[in-house]
């Protein structure tokens, strides 16, 4: 049994310490917001935060999260950062087909509460998820409205 | 996909879509119109509703209780012959039926519906792709709404003792001003679904509209803002099982041992193990524990064949292929004729000649795909799978397991994106392998292919081929164009049984039926069939034909010394529209320029231009290009697209925007590369995909001309490639006759 802290909640949890946090979300805890996409760190559609900061969940084994604090989108909206980049994505309507969102929320949430006024290129670099229905300039300017 | 639009005349057989069955897909009517009272609300519920009540085939799109369902909260669920996947088909539907019901479209929760007759409205057929949702199914859905709304009102003047003359509506109630009582649609849904429908209830005047043509917002944007949104791959169910797949390396082999069997069955958590068609299943308590299992097999295959490109061989390459294609000789069969070819070329000032070819194609959706399988105890199947033809799919599932299509209940989620990847391939879906591991267990199992097998195993855009000719008269205009495209196409491959034209419209879309002005024209198809499993990829045979034939023009401009968008003004001498949408784009970008010129940021640039007519729009595009370390930089696109006419401008735009992004994905980027019969890439970091560093602006205008409603998913793509390749030409004096980019290091001229 591992313990770990996920959305403020205690888990004990029975898995291989190998095994991706992102699999212990998604199939262990029931937490399928965060989405498997590539396995190897490429898309960020696993994102979530590791004590605040943006992560690639499956590159995160279970045994190293240790007490860090797991925040997954389904707690995205009890942030003050999280919630406003969630309205800011919504008023925008950033979503296409969606899948990508979870991880794209997570990495916009994880940049404005270390950089509150980011850059270009601070956005240029901790947005870098993949979306395969190109969403990217909505990305950037629900990123931009969220920190103004 | 284009060409779906002749009404189907379809009738039994074998081949993948002529299994589907008549009641399925007829869409003529030779019972009365029977409406359902059933107001259920569970999934199971509707799917007896559609295939047991409405069996005797009623009139696609108009048998209201099949679609809407009014809840007492005043809201209404809609099913929908559509599926989701980020083209917003459930908000512009909401918007199409909200308008005549007079419903809010934010008051409709939309699901894609189950199999049944009542969702065959686009043609008699019922999918979701070819950009045919909006387009097909308008006309019905706004009488459907029209046709609920009169029946809403019907049953309010029965309830209140009034003239059904004394009532309107406002937003889902129904008024008696004259009394200022009012009833909700709620309250009057079970008395009004209980009366026969008119099927000449007045539609509003197109001026009047409140919704349609308002960029409304979409429905399901805070779902996937907050990670709610379900996809198949979400679904569980209890007691499943989770399913990890080893695929054989080589297409069309099969499994033949497991040597270390007894090793993976001792693996924490794992099953079972079972060998599949073409693949072996290693099956857990959950799926990373499976996927270990997978990971670790020991597993020998039986031999591909030595060599040669009829199957997928132990030397099978793309290189190959393409040689194969490009050594064909075959003079093929016409698919486009017009003028005299021949005599044209006899008294040709200028001969221009020059092959192109585009490579294989993943889909790479973020979701990977999955599916999950339940028998129940009477036998029967439950099956949640991404897909964008459910009948389809209930067909070729019931097949597996050996059950009939209505034992076989088709759950269709939210698509993780699709692009053409969810319909039915053959092995390349993983909904087979789910029924046949649920029937070997004996309970639910979920499969998922991990990404690297999604790489293995997708069916790909083909890799295709074609070959130009055109004859220049002395003023430098073309007077004759021959071309011969070489290939294998998806409507061959997948529904050519239902299609029999022996001309595969797939394979010469965006070839054919230009709006040029060129008097002599011949066109030819070479069928040479590729052994690998192909698909429908985002505008399907235009995603490369229009970069083949649009960059070919863009060769005849300079050889008769013309600049390439005054050559395409003059072609398109006798189509207003077209002359419009190109002055349009024109407009957008601040009036055309080709270049190379200096921008302000002191890098030199270009601008290529482009046309399209792709499923029933049309557009013209214009990119700016620069180069950096060998690499083109596209720094804007304009496109201007005329779809006739629009239901929602705000979601025509981002999908114009999308299939931009995926076009100058392709461009730059993507191949799928086979060498040694395998195929090379197999996850993001050798398959790269357009990242944000790379994404252009996109500028978009919408030109509504009042023609045909024209579709939209797709459109906006195939101008891109031909758009940006032409801006490289121009930028470095070198024509690229082959995509990608990537594969060749450019430099200024």
């Amino acid at each position: 049994m591992v313990d770990l802290t996920v959305n403020s909640r205690q888990y004990a949890v029975d898995a291989e310490p190998d095994t991706p946090l992102l699999f212990v979300l998604r199939d262990t805890l029931g937490l399928s917001g965060t989405k498997y996409g590539c396995g190897i760190g490429q898309c960020g559609a696993c994102t979530i935060l590791l004590d605040g900061q943006a992560t690639r969940s499956c590159q995160i084994p279970l045994e190293s999260v240790g007490t860090q604090a797991v925040t997954t989108i389904e707690a995205i909206e009890r942030d003050s950062v999280g919630a406003r980049v969630v309205a800011t994505w919504i008023g925008i309507e950033v979503p296409q087909c969606g899948y990508c969102q979870s991880g794209q929320v997570m990495a916009a949430t994880g940049l404005l509460k270390n950089t509150p006024k980011p850059t270009e290129d601070d956005i240029a670099a901790a947005m870098t998820n993949l979306c395969r229905c190109g969403t990217y300039n909505a990305i950037a300017a629900a990123v931009r409205q969220a920190a103004a | 996909m284009n060409d779906l639009s002749p009404p189907l005349p379809l009738a039994g057989g074998r081949e993948p879509i002529r299994n589907l069955s008549r009641r399925g897909f007829l869409g003529a009517a030779t019972g009365a119109l029977v409406l359902g009272v059933h107001l259920g609300p569970d999934p199971a519920a509707a799917q007896e509703r559609a295939e047991g009540a409405a069996a005797i085939a009623p009139k696609p799109g108009t048998r209201v209780a099949a679609f809407l369902e009014m809840r007492p909260d005043g809201t209404v669920r809609l099913l929908s012959p559509f599926v989701e996947g980020g083209q917003g088909i459930n908000t512009g539907l909401a918007q199409t039926i909200g308008e005549e019901f007079d419903l809010d479209p934010a008051r409709f929760a939309v699901e894609c519906a189950p199999p049944g007759p009542d969702y065959a409205v686009v043609n008699g057929l019922r999918m979701t792709g070819g950009s045919f949702s909006t387009r097909s199914s308008y006309a019905a859905m706004r009488r459907l709404g029209a046709t609920a709304r009169e029946m809403m009102l019907r049953a309010a003047a029965a309830k209140l003792g009034v003239a059904q003359d004394q009532l309107t509506s406002d937003d889902g109630r129904v008024i008696h001003a004259a009394s200022g009582r009012s009833l909700g649609y709620g309250e009057l849904a079970a008395a009004a679904l209980a009366l026969p429908p008119r099927d000449d209830v007045p539609l509003k005047d197109p001026k009047t509209f409140r919704w349609i043509g308002k960029p409304v917002a979409r429905l399901d944007m805070h779902e996937k803002s907050t990670g709610r949104a379900v996809y198949a791959i979400d679904i569980t169910v209890d007691g499943m099982l989770h399913a990890a797949v080893l695929h054989a390396p080589h297409l069309g082999t099969e499994p033949q041992a497991v040597a270390n069997e007894s090793d993976i069955r001792a693996m924490p958590g794992i099953h079972s193990v079972h060998r599949l068609p073409g693949a072996v299943a290693v099956i857990a308590d959950s799926w990373w524990r499976a996927r270990k299992g997978a990971e670790a097999l020991q597993v020998s295959w039986t031999n591909p064949a030595a060599d040669g490109v009829a199957t997928v061989s132990k030397t099978f390459s793309s290189a190959a292929m393409l040689a194969a294609l490009k050594g064909s000789t075959e003079p093929g069969i016409p698919a486009e004729q017009e003028g005299d070819v021949a005599a044209a070329f006899a008294g040709a000032a200028k001969i221009v000649e020059a092959e192109y070819d585009a490579p294989y194609l993943a889909h790479a959706q973020l979701e990977p795909p999955s599916a999950v399988a339940r028998f129940e105890a009477d036998g029967t199947l439950d099956l949640w799978l991404p897909n964008q033809m459910p009948e389809l799919f209930q067909q070729v599932a019931a097949g597996v397991a050996g059950l009939q299509p209505m034992q076989v209940r088709i759950h269709s989620p939210m698509l993780g994106g699709f692009f053409g990847r969810h319909f039915s391939y053959g092995p390349a879906n993983p909904f087979p392998q789910a029924i046949l591991l649920a029937k070997a267990t004996g309970r639910p199992v979920r499969v998922l292919w991990s990404r690297e097998e999604e790489f293995g195993m997708d069916a790909v855009r083909p890799l295709s081929f074609a070959r130009f000719r055109a004859a220049l008269g002395s003023d430098g205009m073309p007077v004759a164009l021959q071309t011969t495209a070489v290939g294998e196409g998806p409507i061959g491959r997948w529904f050519g049984a239902l299609f029999k034209s022996p001309v595969d419209s797939s394979v010469v879309e965006g070839l054919d039926k230009k709006p040029y002005a060129i008097p002599n024209r011949r066109l030819d198809y070479v069928k040479v069939p590729h052994p690998v499993t192909i698909a429908f990829w985002r505008s399907v045979g235009h995603s490369m034909n229009d970069f083949f034939y649009e960059s070919f023009l863009d060769e005849i401009a300079q050889a008769g010394a013309k600049d390439p968008f005054a050559l395409r003004m003059t072609l398109l001498k006798d189509s207003p529209r077209h002359r419009t949408l190109l002055q349009a784009v024109a407009d957008l970008s601040g009036g055309w320029k080709r270049g190379p010129f200096e921008a302000a940021d002191g890098t030199r640039r270009a601008r290529g231009v482009s046309m399209a007519s792709p499923f029933g729009s049309e557009t013209a595009t214009i990119a700016e290009v620069s180069l950096k370390d060998g690499e083109a930089r596209v720094h804007d696109l304009w496109i201007a697209i005329d779809p006739g006419s629009v239901v929602n401008p705000a979601i025509v735009k981002r999908q114009v925007e999308s299939a931009a992004a995926l076009g100058l994905s392709s461009t730059l980027l993507e191949q799928v590369v086979y060498e040694g019969g395998q195929r090379q890439a197999r996850n993001f970091d050798t398959y790269p995909i357009l990242d944000r560093e790379r994404m252009p602006r996109v500028h978009v205008t919408i030109v509504e001309s009042g023609a045909p409603m024209g579709g939209i998913g797709e459109p906006g793509l195939p101008g891109v490639p031909p758009a940006v390749v032409n801006a490289v030409a121009a930028l470095t004096g070198r024509r690229v006759r082959s995509l990608p980019l990537a594969n060749t290091r450019l430099s200024d001229a």
